[in-house]
C-alpha cells in the first residue's frame, strides 16, 4: 500500500503512521476521503482559495492517475501522493533530483491554476484564481482583481515569449512558461511542510 | 583641543586660530567693553557643533573620494578605507597635537552613532525573511554568543595559565570572561558594512545580520554580569548571582523587545492621525524610534533590540499610513543618517587606534585572542548548524557555514565596551584595549578584504536581484495559502499555520486599529505590488514622455503608449492592406476628424500619462479610495488610468476580432454631431469644462478656509501638485491652440493644429481611450499586425515631435486612418457588446521589449523619486486648463465604463 509513496521517497514510516491516523480522522474511519470530509477542518475555512486547494487533492493529474478530471474520493495512498508534493528537499539529493523535485512542486501549483487541464493557464483561469486570492478583502472589487490578473498575464507573456511574431497570439501560460516565470526563485526552499511532529492536539480534535 | 584641530581642519580653523586672541578679549571680565565691534570671532560658542559638522563633512568627502575610483571600492570595502583614513588622520592629529584627540567616545557612540544604524537596519529588514529564519538567527545570536564568550574567555585564561601570556597582564578568569563577552559579539555595523557589498544570498545574509543585531542583548547582559562580578570580586559572587545573571538575560532581551514593540505600536497609532500634518510624519518615525532606544537604554535593557523591534514592527503600518512623500523622506533620511554614522564610526575607530597611551601590547594575548575568536566562531557555527540542520527544512550547507564563520566581524561595539571598562577594577584594561583594536582591525580589514574573493571562490549562492513581478507575488501568495491549508489538513500546527493565524489576527484587529481606514481598505500585498508596478510604469512613462519620447530606444514598460500605438498601427494596417473596408461615404468628411483623432490620441497619451494638478471631486476614481491627500490621489489616478489601459489593451488585443463594437455607434453619432456643429462645439464644450474648474476651485477654497493650521499641509499639497506640471501645461496649451484653430477651421498642418479634439471629446466621452481602441477592430479578416506597431510607434513619436516642427510627409496616412474604423464598425454597430473575453491575447512586440526594459526602468525609480520634488515651482495660474482637462477625463472614464 505504501509502495508508491516510498518509491517517491516522501515520508518516513513514522510519518506515514501519523498521516494515516490523520487520514482516518478526516475520513471518519472510512477507507477514502471525499470532498465533504474537508469541511470538517475548521482551520481551512479562512483560506481564501480553499476550494482550489481541496480540488487539487482530488485532481487526477496530481494523483498521477490521468491527464484530466477529478476523482470523487481518494484513498490513503493518494493522500500520501499529494502530501509527497510537499516534502522537503533532502540534503543528499543531487542537482538533478532537486530539479525534478522543484518541477514536481511547480506542477502541483500549475495544476491548481489550470483548472480545465488543457495544459495552459488561460486568462480566465488566472483571473479566477486572483479573484479568489483577493476575496479575503471585501474592499477590493472584482474588477481590480481582474485587472491584476490581466497585468500578471501581460507580464507573463512578456517574460515567456519575448518578441512575438506578427500574428502570434498568447493563449495562456504553459508549464514551460510557468517554469520560466519561476526562474531564479528558490521554490524548493519554500514549498514544503513538516509532517513530523504532527501534534497530538491536532489529532485529537 | 583647538590647536590640535588646526592643521587638520585647515582653512576655517586657521582663521579661527589667527583670531583666537581677539575673541577672548571682549569676553574677559574686568576690561571695559571696547565698544561696538564690527567683526567678532566667537569660535568657542560654535566650537562643538562646528567640529561635529566638520567631522561629518570630512567623512562624507572621504566617501566621495573613495568612490571616485570604481576599481578601489570594488576591491576594498568602504569600512576598510575609512579605518585607514582614520588612522592617517589620527596620526596627523597625534603628530601635531602631541596627544590624541577626537576619539570614539563610548557615550557618543551608544547615544548618537549607533541608533541610526540599528534603526535603519531594523526598519528595512525584510521581515518575512527574518521571521522565516528566526529560529536559526536566535540560535546563533544566543547560543553562539554565549559559546563564543565563554570558550574564548576560558581559552585565554588557559593560555595565561600555560604561561603564554606575559605575567604583566594581571587578569583572572573573570577578567578573561569579561573580555571574552565583549569580544565575542558579532558587530552589526561591521557586518552590514561588509556584507552589503558582498551580496551573498538572502538567507545567509539575514542569518549573519540578524544574529549581529539580536546578539546585542546577550552581549549587554554578559558584559554587565561579568563586569559586576569583576567589580565585586570573584570571592563574593554567590550562587544567586549566577541565577540572577541568567534571569537578567531574559529581562534584558525580552524587556528590550517589549519596549521596542510598545513604541512601534505608539508610532503606528500616531501616524494614523497625521493626515492633516503630513510634514511631521518623517520626524515622528525618528523621534519615536529614538525614544525607544533611549528608554531601553535608560532601563538598561537591550537598546539595539528595542530599536530593531520598533523598526520591524512599525514599518508595515507606518508605510501604509504616511504619505508617499513622507515615505521617501523617511527612507532617505534614514539611509543618510545611517551611512553618516557608519562613516564616522569607522573613521573615529581608526583615529582612536593611534592613541598609544591607552593601550599596552602583549603579543601572546593578541595572537591568542585572534586565533581563539576565529577558531571558536567556526567551531560554534559548525556545531550549531549541525543541530539546526536536524530541524531546518532547508539545511545550511558547508559553504554557508564557512561564510558564516568568516563573516563574524567584530567592530565598534566591542571597542566602545572595552573603553568603558574601569581601569581600577580591571587592571589589564590596557592590554584588552590593544587586543580589541587589533581584533577589530583584523576582522574589518583582513576579513573584510578577503570575504569577497572567498565568496566568489566558494561560489556561494549570490543574491539575485529580483524585481518584484506580479506573477511572482501572486504565486507566492497562492503558495502560502496552499501550505497553510496543507498544514491544516495534516493537522500539524507548524510555522505556516501560525503565520496564517497571525495574518488573520493582524488583518482583523491590528491593521484595523493602526491603519488609516482608507489605507486599510485597500491593504493587500498583491494589490500593493500591482499598484507599485503601475506607478513605476507611470513614472517611467512620464519620464519618457517628458524627455526621451523621441528616442528610438523605446524603454516604455508597458501600457501607456497603447493608445497611440494602436492608432498608428492601424494606420499602417490600412495603408498596407489597401483598406478595403474603409470605402465609405464618410471618408470624405472624416479627413478632418482624422486629424482630430490623431490629436486626441496624443492628447490622451499625455493626459493619461502625466501628473496633473487636479483638484476635483473624485467622480469616477473613488471606487477604492475614500479620501487621500493630493499626492496619493495623483498616484492613484495614474494607477487607475494605467489599470484601465492595461485592461483595455488587454481586451482589445485579446481578440483579433472586434469586441468594442458597443462604442462605434455613439462615437459616430458624436462625430456627425460635431461635423454639423463644428463651430458651436467650442462653445458647447465650455459648460462641462467650466464647472469642473469651478468645482476644483471650490475645493481649494474650502480646504484653505477650513483651518488655519492646514496652511502647512496645503502648502505641501501644492508642492505635490507641481510635480511635472510644466509638461501638462504644454499639453493644454497645445490643446487650446487646437481649439482656437478648430473653431476657425484653418489647419495649416494636420497635426500641429488639431481641430478641437478636446472639445469634441469632452462632449463625447466615449470618443476616448476605449473608443480609440475600437480601431483595432476591423472586419474579421483583419488582424493586428504587430510588426507594424514598431513603426507605428515611431510614427506616433514623430507625430508628437511634430508638435514642435510640423512635418507634412505623413499627412496622407493620417487622412486615411480614421475613416476605416468607422466604416468597419458601422455595419456591426447594432451587434453591441460582444465582448466575451477569450482567454488569449496577442502581444505587440514592442511590449515584450518594454517588458524587458521594465527591469531597467525599475532601477530608475529611486532617482525619479528624488527628482520629483525638484520639479517645477510654478503654475498655479495655469491650473485652469489642467483642471479642465481633468474634468474632461472624468467624463472619459465614465464614458469608458458605459
Amino acid at each position: 500500500m505504501f509502495s508508491r509513496s516510498i518509491r517517491v521517497g516522501a515520508v518516513s514510516s513514522d510519518q506515514i503512521e501519523q498521516l494515516h491516523r490523520r487520514f482516518k480522522q478526516l475520513s471518519g474511519d472510512q477507507p477514502t476521503i471525499r470532498k465533504e470530509n474537508f469541511n470538517n477542518v475548521p482551520d481551512l475555512d479562512l483560506n481564501p482559495i480553499r476550494s482550489k486547494i481541496i480540488r487539487a487533492f482530488f485532481d487526477n493529474r496530481n494523483l498521477r492517475k490521468g491527464p484530466s478530471g477529478v476523482a470523487d474520493e481518494i484513498n490513503f495512498e493518494d493522500f500520501l501522493t499529494i502530501m509527497s508534493y510537499f516534502r522537503p528537499i533532502d540534503i543528499t539529493m543531487d542537482e538533478e533530483q532537486v530539479q525534478l523535485c522543484r518541477k514536481e512542486k511547480l506542477r502541483f501549483l500549475f495544476h491548481m491554476y489550470d483548472s480545465d487541464s488543457d495544459g495552459r493557464i488561460t486568462l480566465e483561469e488566472y483571473r479566477n484564481v486572483v479573484e479568489e486570492l483577493l476575496s479575503g478583502n471585501p474592499h477590493i472589487e472584482k474588477e481590480s482583481a481582474r485587472s491584476i490578473a490581466d497585468g500578471a498575464m501581460m507580464e507573463a507573456a512578456s517574460v515567456c515569449v519575448g518578441q512575438m511574431e506578427p500574428d502570434q497570439v498568447y493563449e495562456g501560460i504553459t508549464f514551460d512558461d510557468f517554469l520560466k516565470i519561476w526562474q531564479g526563485i528558490d521554490i524548493e526552499t519554500k514549498m514544503h511542510v513538516r509532517f513530523l511532529n504532527v501534534e497530538a492536539m491536532a489529532l485529537c480534535h | 583641543m583647538l590647536r590640535a584641530a588646526l592643521p587638520l581642519l585647515g582653512l576655517p580653523l586657521a582663521g579661527a586660530g589667527a583670531t583666537e586672541e581677539p575673541t577672548q578679549e571682549p569676553g574677559s571680565p574686568g576690561e571695559p567693553p571696547p565698544g561696538l565691534t564690527l567683526f567678532r570671532w566667537q569660535w568657542h560658542e560654535v566650537e562643538a557643533p562646528y567640529l561635529v559638522a566638520l567631522w561629518i563633512l570630512v567623512a562624507s568627502l572621504a566617501k566621495i573620494v573613495f568612490h571616485l575610483s570604481r576599481k578601489v571600492t570594488s576591491l576594498v570595502p568602504e569600512s576598510c578605507l575609512l579605518i585607514l583614513l582614520g588612522l592617517v588622520l589620527g596620526g596627523i592629529v597625534l603628530a601635531v597635537a602631541k596627544k590624541a584627540e577626537y576619539q570614539l567616545e563610548p557615550g557618543t557612540f551608544f547615544l548618537f552613532l549607533l541608533p541610526p544604524i540599528v534603526l535603519d537596519s531594523g526598519y528595512f529588514m525584510p521581515s518575512r525573511l527574518f521571521f522565516d529564519n528566526l529560529g536559526a538567527i536566535l540560535t546563533y545570536a544566543v547560543v553562539g554568543t554565549l559559546w563564543n564568550a565563554f570558550t574564548t574567555g576560558a581559552a585565554l585564561w588557559g593560555l595565561q595559565q600555560a604561561g603564554l601570556v606575559a605575567t604583566r597582564v594581571q587578569a583572572g578568569l573573570l577578567d578573561f570572561l569579561l573580555f571574552g563577552s565583549l569580544i565575542s559579539a558579532v558587530d552589526p555595523v561591521a557586518v552590514l558594512a561588509v556584507f552589503e557589498e558582498v551580496h551573498v544570498n538572502e538567507t545567509l545574509f539575514i542569518i549573519v545580520f540578524g544574529e549581529s543585531l539580536l546578539n546585542d542583548a546577550v552581549t549587554v547582559v554578559l558584559y554587565k554580569v561579568c563586569n559586576s562580578f569583576v567589580e565585586m570580586g570573584s570571592a563574593k559572587v554567590q550562587a544567586t548571582d549566577y541565577l540572577k545573571g541568567v534571569a537578567s538575560l531574559f529581562v534584558v532581551s525580552l524587556g528590550g523587545a517589549a519596549v521596542g514593540l510598545v513604541f512601534a505600536f505608539l508610532l503606528a497609532l500616531t501616524t494614523r492621525f497625521t493626515k492633516r500634518v503630513r510634514i511631521i510624519e518623517p520626524l515622528l518615525v525618528f523621534l519615536l524610534a529614538y525614544a525607544a532606544y533611549l528608554t531601553a537604554e535608560m532601563a538598561s535593557l537591550s537598546a539595539i533590540l528595542a530599536v530593531t523591534m520598533c523598526g520591524l514592527g512599525c514599518k508595515k503600518y507606518v508605510e501604509a499610513n504616511i504619505s508617499h512623500k513622507s515615505r521617501t523622506a523617511v527612507k532617505y533620511t534614514m539611509k543618510t543618517l545611517a551611512s553618516c554614522a557608519e562613516t564616522v564610526i569607522f573613521m573615529l575607530l581608526g583615529i582612536s587606534a593611534v592613541d598609544s597611551s591607552k593601550w599596552a601590547w602583549d603579543s601572546g594575548l593578541v595572537l591568542g585572542t585572534l586565533f581563539f575568536i576565529l577558531f571558536f566562531r567556526a567551531l560554534g557555527v559548525v556545531l550549531q548548524t549541525w543541530v539546526l540542520n536536524q530541524f531546518r527544512l532547508v539545511p545550511l550547507d558547508k559553504i554557508d557555514q564557512v561564510v558564516m564563520s568568516y563573516g563574524g566581524l567584530r567592530g565598534a561595539v566591542a571597542f566602545a565596551l572595552v573603553i568603558l571598562l574601569d581601569r581600577t577594577k580591571v587592571p589589564a584594561k590596557d592590554y584588552f584595549v590593544a587586543t580589541t583594536i587589533v581584533v577589530v582591525f583584523f576582522t574589518v580589514i583582513v576579513q573584510g578584504l578577503t570575504i569577497k574573493p572567498l565568496v566568489k571562490w566558494l561560489k556561494v549562492k549570490r543574491s539575485e536581484h529580483h524585481k518584484p513581478t506580479l506573477n511572482q507575488e501572486l504565486h507566492e501568495h497562492t503558495f502560502d495559502h496552499i501550505l497553510a491549508a496543507v498544514e491544516d489538513v495534516v493537522g500539524h500546527h507548524g510555522y505556516h499555520y501560525w503565520r496564517d493565524r497571525w495574518e488573520q489576527f493582524d488583518k482583523k484587529y491590528l491593521s484595523q486599529l493602526l491603519m488609516r481606514r482608507s489605507a486599510y481598505r485597500i491593504r493587500d500585498q498583491i494589490w500593493d505590488v500591482y499598484y507599485r508596478l503601475n506607478i513605476r510604469d507611470a513614472i517611467s512613462f512620464v519620464d519618457q514622455g517628458g524627455h526621451v519620447l523621441s528616442s528610438t530606444g523605446l524603454t516604455l514598460p508597458s501600457m501607456p503608449s497603447r493608445n497611440s500605438m494602436a492608432e498608428t498601427s492601424v494606420t499602417n494596417l490600412l495603408r498596407e492592406s489597401g483598406s478595403g473596408a474603409c470605402l465609405d461615404l464618410q471618408v470624405i468628411d472624416t479627413v478632418r476628424s482624422g486629424r482630430d483623432r490623431e490629436d486626441a490620441v496624443m492628447h490622451h497619451l499625455l493626459c493619461g500619462g502625466l501628473y496633473k494638478p487636479r483638484r476635483r471631486y473624485k467622480a469616477s476614481c473613488s471606487r477604492h479610495f475614500i479620501s487621500e491627500d493630493a499626492q496619493e490621489r495623483q498616484d492613484k489616478e495614474i494607477f487607475q488610468q494605467n489599470m484601465k489601459r492595461r485592461l483595455e489593451s488587454f481586451k482589445s488585443t485579446k481578440h483579433n476580432i472586434c469586441f468594442t463594437k458597443s462604442k462605434p455607434r455613439p462615437r459616430k453619432a458624436g462625430r456627425k454631431k460635431k461635423d454639423s456643429v463644428a463651430n458651436t462645439e467650442a462653445t458647447n464644450g465650455k459648460p462641462p469644462r467650466d464647472p469642473g474648474f469651478q468645482d476644483t476651485a471650490a475645493v481649494i477654497l474650502t480646504v484653505e478656509s477650513e483651518e488655519e493650521e492646514e496652511s502647512d499641509s496645503s502648502e505641501t499639497e501644492k508642492e505635490d501638485d507641481e510635480g511635472i506640471i510644466f509638461v501638462a501645461r504644454a499639453t493644454s496649451e497645445v490643446l487650446q491652440e487646437g481649439k482656437v484653430s478648430g473653431s476657425l477651421e484653418v489647419c495649416p498642418s494636420p497635426r500641429v493644429i488639431p481641430p478641437s479634439p478636446t472639445c469634441a471629446e469632452k462632449e463625447l466621452p466615449w470618443k476616448s481611450g476605449q473608443g480609440d481602441l475600437a480601431v483595432y477592430v476591423s472586419s474579421e479578416t483583419t488582424k493586428i499586425v504587430p510588426v507594424d506597431m514598431q513603426t507605428g510607434w515611431n510614427q506616433s513619436i514623430s507625430s508628437l515631435e511634430s508638435l514642435a516642427s510640423p512635418p507634412c510627409t505623413q499627412a496622407p496616412t493620417m487622412n486615411r486612418l480614421p475613416p476605416h474604423p468607422l466604416a468597419a464598425e458601422e455595419p456591426q454597430a447594432p451587434l453591441d457588446l460582444p465582448s466575451v473575453p477569450h482567454s488569449s491575447f496577442a502581444f505587440p512586440p514592442s511590449l515584450a521589449k518594454a517588458g524587458r526594459s521594465r527591469s531597467e526602468s525599475s532601477a530608475d525609480i529611486p532617482r525619479q523619486q528624488e527628482l520629483q520634488p525638484l520639479m517645477g515651482h510654478e503654475d498655479h495660474t495655469h491650473l485652469s486648463p489642467g483642471t479642465a482637462n481633468s474634468h474632461w477625463c472624468i467624463q472619459f472614464n465614465r464614458g469608458g465604463r458605459l
